[in-house]
């Protein structure tokens, strides 16, 4: 019964670009969210998702068709900013996220409830904050984009990861040894900028966090070793978003809320084998 | 030629002078051991000595084919790595990350390499274990193993057995010692008096306002080492 809801619903084009692109952007988060949680960096994440929400209220109330390309480099341009502003010993990392995150956000909603032209203003920035339906709306572009930008970050984090694990481990080490350690957080943080927007269509900007960290927490309560980890938590939270997008379309529940509780549910799971397992 | 020849350098942070003619040089197969008081500055010569941190003044030279990223390291541990999860194979062969060059992945020869240097510190049989499971003086060898991955020339550690019980952090010493056997150039800070005394050719004694750098047993027969010693209750 429920398979054949299920399978006509599998039928609409928007339900497979939206199950394709939960995959790639959980895919992507829970790469990254690893090397954020172990560098203590989660909190860039959570900074930046705001910055997104205020460049995509720019990208609103600017017109642009594809909001993605105004937000894509203002949040990348804020990543390298925090790096930066947190390296500087006059502001501290984390003073200086909250300072440019809690900015956006406020700049964010300003500009939408001056310049606005939309009918339903509390329905968009709804919305852009907690993901509702803008998933089920995709277009085939915007599939192929988010799909080029997946396999890209993939590959980077493929590429590096030995590199990676070295400056997560012991960044002093690597910096002593002869690792650029700086250019590789760089990186990390453009990385994490691009994939906060692509997120932020998926579960909205409030959200994004709880797809970065979940699954890496998750992982870390069962695993030891650095690859079991990282697999373990791309394939978790990849069946995390599937399972979330599939349930809020037969339950009719938010698509960004559900992919969250699937993401605690697994993480209350591990936590709980950890536990026994110690015990 | 030495492998690291300083002379009246000036180290410290952002113009803040923390110590001043500093003159020593360190050659292959040395074990220079830096003695001195808290706050005395000897975090600030290793910090200086990894690159780390720029001397204010003076020159520091590598030589005798050393270059900067020859400088392996044994950390004091810190919290992100006390809870990280990594097996010890992984943490072990992060000490080749720098030769990777170009390449994403290791080469045969590098896990070699990695295998290599954990059976020389007995820890081939933790290899499959998780890091943050073992016990101190086990992770002081697997970050020292990690250490000789990334270099065979010149190792610098920061109190490696500071936390670790006598009996384990006696067989750390041991350990060292014997990668200094090999040829390999040791650079320690160290606050344990005998084991310095027992190992190091050389000393560094930082603090107050002049350096003192002496072959041990000069600086053994030397007025001023003598009165250290005699109140550090290092030796009768
Ligand atoms: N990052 C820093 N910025 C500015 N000053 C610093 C910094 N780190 C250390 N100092 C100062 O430099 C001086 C020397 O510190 P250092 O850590 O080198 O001492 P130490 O000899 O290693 O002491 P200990 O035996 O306690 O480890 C201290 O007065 C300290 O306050
Ligand atoms: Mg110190």
């Amino acid at each position: 019964m429920m398979l054949q809801t299920l399978s006509q619903y599998l039928a609409y084009p928007f339900v497979r670009y939206a199950l394709i692109v939960g995959t790639l952007i959980a895919l992507c988060s829970s790469l990254l969210g690893v090397t954020l949680v172990l560098k203590r960096f989660s909190y860039i994440g959570d900074g930046l998702s705001h910055v997104a929400f205020g460049a995509m209220a720019l990208a609103a109330i600017l017109n642009v068709s594809n909001d993605m390309l105004v937000a894509m480099p203002i949040t990348v341009l804020a990543a390298v900013l925090i790096l930066q502003l947190g390296r500087s010993t006059r502001v501290r990392g984390d003073a200086a996220i909250a300072m440019v995150s809690v900015g956006s956000l406020a700049v964010g909603y300003l500009l939408l409830n001056l310049f606005s032209t939309s009918s339903n203003l509390s329905g968009d920035v709804c919305s852009s904050l907690f993901g509702s339906t803008s998933i089920l709306t995709l277009t085939l572009e915007e599939v192929w984009l988010c799909a080029a930008v997946s396999v890209l970050v993939t590959g980077i984090y493929i590429f590096f990861y030995h590199r990676i694990f070295a400056i997560t481990f012991d960044e002093s080490f690597a910096l002593a040894t002869g690792i650029r350690a700086s250019a590789y957080n760089l990186l990390i943080a453009v990385v994490i900028a691009v994939v906060i927007v692509l997120a932020m269509r998926l579960v909205g900007s409030l959200l994004i966090s709880a797809l970065v960290i979940f699954p890496a927490l998750a992982a870390m309560r069962v695993l030891k070793s650095y690859k079991s980890v990282i697999v373990f938590s791309a394939v978790s939270s990849v069946l995390c978003a599937v399972l979330g997008i599939l349930v809020s379309i037969l339950a009719g529940t938010p698509v960004g809320s559900t992919i969250v509780v699937m993401d605690i549910a697994l993480f209350l799971g591990c936590a709980l084998a950890g536990r026994l397992r110690a015990a | 030629m030495a492998q690291i020849e300083c002379t009246n350098a000036l180290l410290g942070y952002e113009g803040q002078p923390v110590l001043k003619d500093l003159t020593f040089r360190v050659s292959k197969g040395d074990y220079l051991c830096v003695i001195g008081e808290n706050g005395a500055g000897k975090s600030t010569l290793i910090k200086t000595l990894l690159g780390l941190t720029p001397p204010l003044g003076g020159t520091i030279r590598l030589g005798d084919g050393l270059k900067q990223a020859d400088i392996g390291y044994l950390p004091q541990q810190t919290d992100i790595q006390r809870d990280f999860p990594a097996s010890v194979r992984e943490i072990v062969l992060s000490g080749c990350a720098n030769r990777l060059g170009r390449r994403p992945f290791y080469r045969k020869e590098e896990k070699r390499r990695a295998l290599r240097s954990m059976e020389d510190l007995s820890i081939l049989p933790l290899a499959d274990r998780c890091y943050r499971e073992l016990s101190g003086g086990q992770q002081q060898r697997v970050l020292l193993a990690r250490a000789l991955c990334a270099t065979s020339a010149l190792l610098v550690m920061d109190e490696p057995a500071a936390g670790l019980d006598p009996v384990a952090s006696q067989e750390l010493y041991q350990l060292i010692s014997e990668i200094n056997r090999k040829g390999v150039t040791i650079i320690i800070v160290s606050h344990d008096l005998p084991s310095t005394l027992r190992y190091a050719s050389h000393i560094l004694h930082i603090g107050g306002p002049s350096a003192y750098y002496a072959a041990k047993e000069e600086y053994i027969a030397s007025e001023y080492g003598a009165k250290f010693i005699r109140m550090a209750g290092g030796e009768k």
